[in-house]
């Protein structure tokens, strides 16, 4: 059984590039807690799957890829997609089904998507986006873009087919590709240790395909950080692929109709000590250099800007009758006969 | 002109598009080194070379969605599945993903790609490897879907495939490779959703789509010369795009419409075709429509049985010559 390890600190932060990762974690913690007060308030149409506890993950990855690089992430990807620049009015506006949103309520909460910002998409159906960023990852090799591709999953993907097609396929290929598997401990209601062969989902099968086993605390962004620049330099460089297994926790269910109940309380508790914005935040006023009038700044921005989105989404009337029929086709329409 | 087979139809397509645009790369099972199961890719890895023409793993799921991230991402991939019955281990790929994700991302993923696929029956390869599954993919939005009846048509339609900046699903029928006819040198490209009237005729309209053309062609000689029927067979080249027009204006002259389908009955494509005339045409038909098609069960693997159910020239004969 593999054991989380820290990486060594190969590529240092400074203070504001500290301060800029806080910013990210506190922006996706405001997100997601506002995504949950509305569809309380029955705001949001669908489901939701929220993101609390995982910051980290994303906002590191967020830090470390490049401009063109790549994103692909699952139904739970507020954060991920908002790490790549879509902008909380967009988030909102789509769980909210408004015009202002991201994809006008074509998509939904679970396929966000912005093309020219490299979020390449959320997909909902586990495991199919594996193989689609070993696509992305084979295009970029193909083209000498020295883009790479990230793709994050759950831990419950690791037991579907497609985990283990794309990670032989973009280890035989030498793909410039991560995947990150956020392990928050349950495949949806059901504990992950249950239904798998192994203790460590993803780092346990690494060695299958070739791959070191990495496993790491997902709730700690320092250590996200350096693993998610180690694992995009090596792709960038031709080193080929890295299957990273994160350790972290859902703060809620798995969506909006799952009260959690079958968590054990002390398991909760346990992990709500281990919340990685909180983390973070207290980590960083014991740097020199670092105020809390830094922080608070921040907080109150971050505060600002989701008010601002959560209005402008608010105000946002729903879509025209009439984009239900544009797009099936690359010609814009719908027609399937002359 | 030159006399190609149906399989070198398909290497000279992929060929003559892989030389006038770099984007175009091709991966599959055994495409490469070893030129495909069919033998319809032989020549591409040695031209191309193996950065283009790349052999995979036994794994379609990943093959297609390799496909789907390398067509998001600018490229125009060409994907084969061997077997188009395979595509039930990767149909999430072709339906959830591939073909939602331009409407479901309000029209920013673009997934311009081919999937080519040996499709259908007479091989004498049983049940698992034998099915016409057009009708599946005409029933998913977002899939262009096209099945040639000959070499000519291979040629055209996958070059228009590869250029399509839409998914399309090429259904290649395994047991026409062998099968020979003119094509024309040179740079051919034949537009996608244009039906192709075979045959003219004013008394029935056949309705054909790939293995079913040539039956059609035979039994309308047939026809003619045994019961002085006049039949105009339509090969309809692409499910979806669907000419209905062609269609639409055959029957106005015939007043009779019979399907020939090789996919199992139930929701085969010639039920939407039916339902088209039956709403469009009812005042210009002379005799109820009729589909001929493989009843609605697996296919067996010996010859006699399998010839029993797939639609033959005699069965075509029979079934229009004893029409109102």
């Amino acid at each position: 059984m593999a054991t989380a390890k820290k990486p060594p600190e190969k590529y240092p932060l400074d203070n504001s590039e500290r301060l800029d990762l806080y910013r990210k974690m506190a922006q996706c913690r405001v997100l997601q807690q506002r995504a949950y007060d509305l569809f309380m308030q029955n705001l949001v149409k669908g489901t939701t799957h929220l993101g609390q506890g995982q910051e980290a993950i994303a906002a590191a990855f967020g830090q470390a890829m490049k401009e063109d690089d790549y994103t692909f992430c699952t139904y739970r990807g507020h954060n991920h997609n908002h790490m790549r620049g879509v902008t909380m009015t967009e988030v909102l506006g789509e769980l909210m089904g408004r015009d202002i949103g991201l994809l006008r309520g074509k998509g939904g909460s679970m396929h966000l998507t912005k093309v020219e910002n490299g979020a390449m998409g959320s997909y909902a159906i586990i495991g199919a986006h594996l193989p689609i960023a070993a696509g992305a990852a084979w295009s970029a090799q193909y083209r000498g873009t020295e883009q790479v591709a990230v793709c994050f999953f759950g831990d419950g993907t690791t037991n579907i087919g497609t985990f283990h097609e794309a990670l032989n396929f973009a280890k035989i290929w030498n793909l410039p590709v991560v995947y990150v598997c956020e392990n928050n401990a349950y495949m949806e209601y059901t504990p992950i240790g249950d239904v798998t062969a192994v203790p460590n989902p993803a780092a346990d099968r690494a060695s299958a395909y070739g791959l070191e086993p990495i496993l790491v605390d997902g709730n700690d962004a320092d250590v996200m950080y350096q693993t998610a620049m180690t694992a995009i330099e090596k792709a960038r460089n031709g080193g080929g692929p890295t299957l990273i297994e994160a350790l972290t926790y859902r703060h809620h269910g798995h969506s909006r109709a799952d009260p959690a109940k079958y968590r054990p309380e002390e398991e909760v508790k346990e992990w709500m000590k281990r919340d990685p914005v909180v983390n973070y935040r207290a980590k960083l006023l014991t740097i020199a250099g670092i105020k809390e009038a830094d922080l608070k700044s921040i907080d109150d921005d971050v505060e600002a800007m989701v008010n601002e989105a959560t209005e402008a989404a608010k105000n946002s009337p729903p879509p025209p009758d009439e984009i239900a029929f544009t797009d099936v086709w690359a010609d814009g329409g719908a027609q399937w006969r002359n | 002109m030159a006399k190609l087979s149906y399989r070198e139809a398909v290497a000279a397509a992929m060929a003559q598009e892989m030389r006038r645009d770099d984007r175009v790369i091709f991966l599959g099972e055994d495409v490469a080194k070893a030129g495909g199961v069919f033998k319809a890719t032989v020549g591409l890895y040695d031209e191309f070379g193996p950065l283009r023409v790349r052999d995979t793993p036994i794994s379609e799921q990943a093959i297609l969605g390799a496909a789907m991230g390398a067509a998001m991402t600018g490229l125009r991939p060409i994907a084969e599945i061997m077997f188009s019955d395979f595509f039930a281990v990767c149909w999430d790929t072709v339906v959830n993903e591939i073909a939602k994700a331009r409407y479901m991302t309000n029209g920013q993923v673009e997934t311009p790609l081919v999937i080519r696929s040996g499709n259908g029956g007479g091989a004498r390869f049983g049940a698992q490897h034998s099915q016409s599954i057009e009708n599946w993919a005409m029933a998913v939005p977002g899939l262009k879907v096209v099945a040639p009846s000959n070499a000519a048509d291979v040629k055209g339609l996958l070059a228009a495939s590869i250029r399509d900046p839409d998914p399309v699903l090429f259904f290649e029928q395994k047991s026409m490779y062998g099968t020979k006819c003119e094509v024309p040198d040179g740079e051919y490209v034949i537009p996608l959703g244009v039906a192709n009237v075979a045959v003219e005729g004013t008394d029935v309209t056949i309705v054909a789509l790939a293995a079913m053309v040539p039956k059609a062609i035979k039994a309308a000689e047939i026809l003619k010369a045994e019961h002085g029927l006049s039949c105009e067979v339509i090969d309809l080249r692409c499910l979806v795009p669907l000419d209905t027009q062609s269609i639409i204006k055959s029957v106005i002259k015939t007043g009779r419409l019979v399907t020939v389908e090789e996919n199992p009955r139930l929701c085969g494509w010639g039920a939407e075709i039916a339902s088209i005339a039956a709403e469009e045409l009812f005042w210009n038909l002379d005799a109820p429509i009729t589909r001929i098609t493989t009843p609605h069960i697996p296919l067996a693997s010996v010859d006699v049985l399998e010839d029993l159910m797939i639609p033959s020239v005699d069965r075509i004969v029979k079934t229009v010559s004893e029409m109102d």
